[in-house]
């Protein structure tokens, strides 16, 4: 139970944090955010490394090996994306 | 090591990974700074991965980084390759996969655990909020996708009873989700759960216009780090829990700041045709 206070404590927090990180944003960034933060929300990546990586049943093996190919794409290809959108901001100006 | 230090190192890099996200996420709000504030997020997302492959759980990680390899090959070349004009639709494709990504690793999850002992009550709550958060931002993404290119069939598919459907169909999910978190079949009931939360999540975006996609894919973005937030309850997983709120809650901002500047409200794009479809004639009732 303990366990479940300070999940909910570190998760109250940092939704006040991602409430106030974002404020005043040009109308020309809103999709390279979106997508930036699209890529940290790749982030369940670390949970399917662990669901593959743990060899209790082939089951969770397979659906974790699946999982960590799927976050890996949201990941790499999100960063990379959003690079793009801003490289191409860049040269308008 | 010990088993404590490895999870005492291990959640030390995650708090520094939350920093460089927080940090990296501040930084793509201002033109200045929006270069660095992405590869601040990179590192960021390096860090937390390195961290977990020290995991005690893991065994063999060689499935794990030919997953990360294929994985970074299709998310690379499709996010070098592309035409510009497709961003859209290739931003709302990631924003799935990570939707799903969710469903995978709580289901993956519940079959280790209900296999080994018996699953805490709060564990299959968070394990039912993965499957139908991440399910809805899969499904939602891949109409989202079908809207941005237009395809006609979509429209047609704007089933008559409208809202009521969505209505049914979030009571309709109350049973699969009762019966997971009672516990006595948690897998077959979690499939459950995902299997209707499949089809909400479509006819949730089915019904709106594709005027008004960027905005949904916003709100998908949110919800999918509210799903990796739901699976970070189920892992008991610090990074997925801090990150998932970050993504969360300032996606949810980034969504309203969307509509303000296309002059609507939330509530008007995610309802707009309500009462366009004869449902709207039950005022009285």
């Amino acid at each position: 139970m303990e366990i479940l206070v300070i999940g909910l404590t570190i998760f109250a927090l940092a939704s006040f944090v991602g409430f106030e990180v974002i404020t005043k944003i040009p109308a020309t960034l809103h999709t390279p955010l979106m997508s930036g933060s699209n890529a940290i929300s790749g982030i369940i990546l670390t949970g399917a490394v662990i669901a593959a990586g743990s060899e209790k049943s082939t089951t969770a093996t397979v659906l974790g090996f699946i999982a960590v190919i799927l976050a890996t794409v949201n990941v790499v290809g999100g960063f990379f994306v959003t690079h793009r959108m801003l490289a191409m901001f860049r040269k308008k100006d | 090591m010990s088993n404590e230090a490895l999870d005492a190192f291990i959640n030390f890099a995650y708090l520094i990974a939350a920093i460089f996200f927080i940090v990296g996420l501040k930084g793509l709000t201002h033109p200045r700074t929006a270069v660095r504030g992405n590869y601040l997020g990179g590192t960021g997302m390096l860090i937390a991965v390195v961290a977990t492959l020290l995991h005690r759980d893991i065994v063999d990680p060689k499935l794990i980084f030919a997953g990360i390899a294929i994985g970074a090959v299709i998310g690379g070349v499709l996010a070098v390759k592309i035409d510009m004009k497709v961003v859209p639709q290739l931003v709302a494709t990631f924003n799935g996969f990570g939707g799903i990504a969710s469903v995978f690793v709580a289901g993956a999850e519940a079959v280790r655990d209900t296999e080994s002992e018996v699953v805490a009550t709060q564990t299959l709550v968070a394990l039912v909020a993965s499957g139908i958060i991440g399910a809805v931002t899969f499904w939602g993404s891949l109409v989202a996708i079908g809207k941005f290119s237009e395809l006609d069939f979509l429209d047609r598919l704007k089933f008559p009873v409208g809202q009521w459907l969505n209505a049914f169909l979030a009571l309709l999910l109350l049973l699969p989700a009762a019966w997971c978190i009672n516990g006595t079949q948690p897998v077959m009931a979690y499939w459950l759960v995902v299997l209707v939360a499949s089809i909400l999540g479509v006819s949730l975006v089915v019904r709106i216009g594709g005027a008004d996609m960027p905005v949904v894919v916003a709100l998908l973005n949110s919800l999918s780090g509210l799903a990796a937030a739901a699976t970070g309850f189920v892992l008991q997983n610090n990074i997925l829990i801090i990150t998932g709120a970050l993504v969360g809650a300032s996606g949810l901002i980034l969504t309203q700041i969307m509509c303000r500047a296309m002059n609507r409200t939330l509530v008007s794009v995610l309802f707009t045709s309500f009462g366009t479809d004869g449902s709207s004639s039950q005022d009285d009732a």
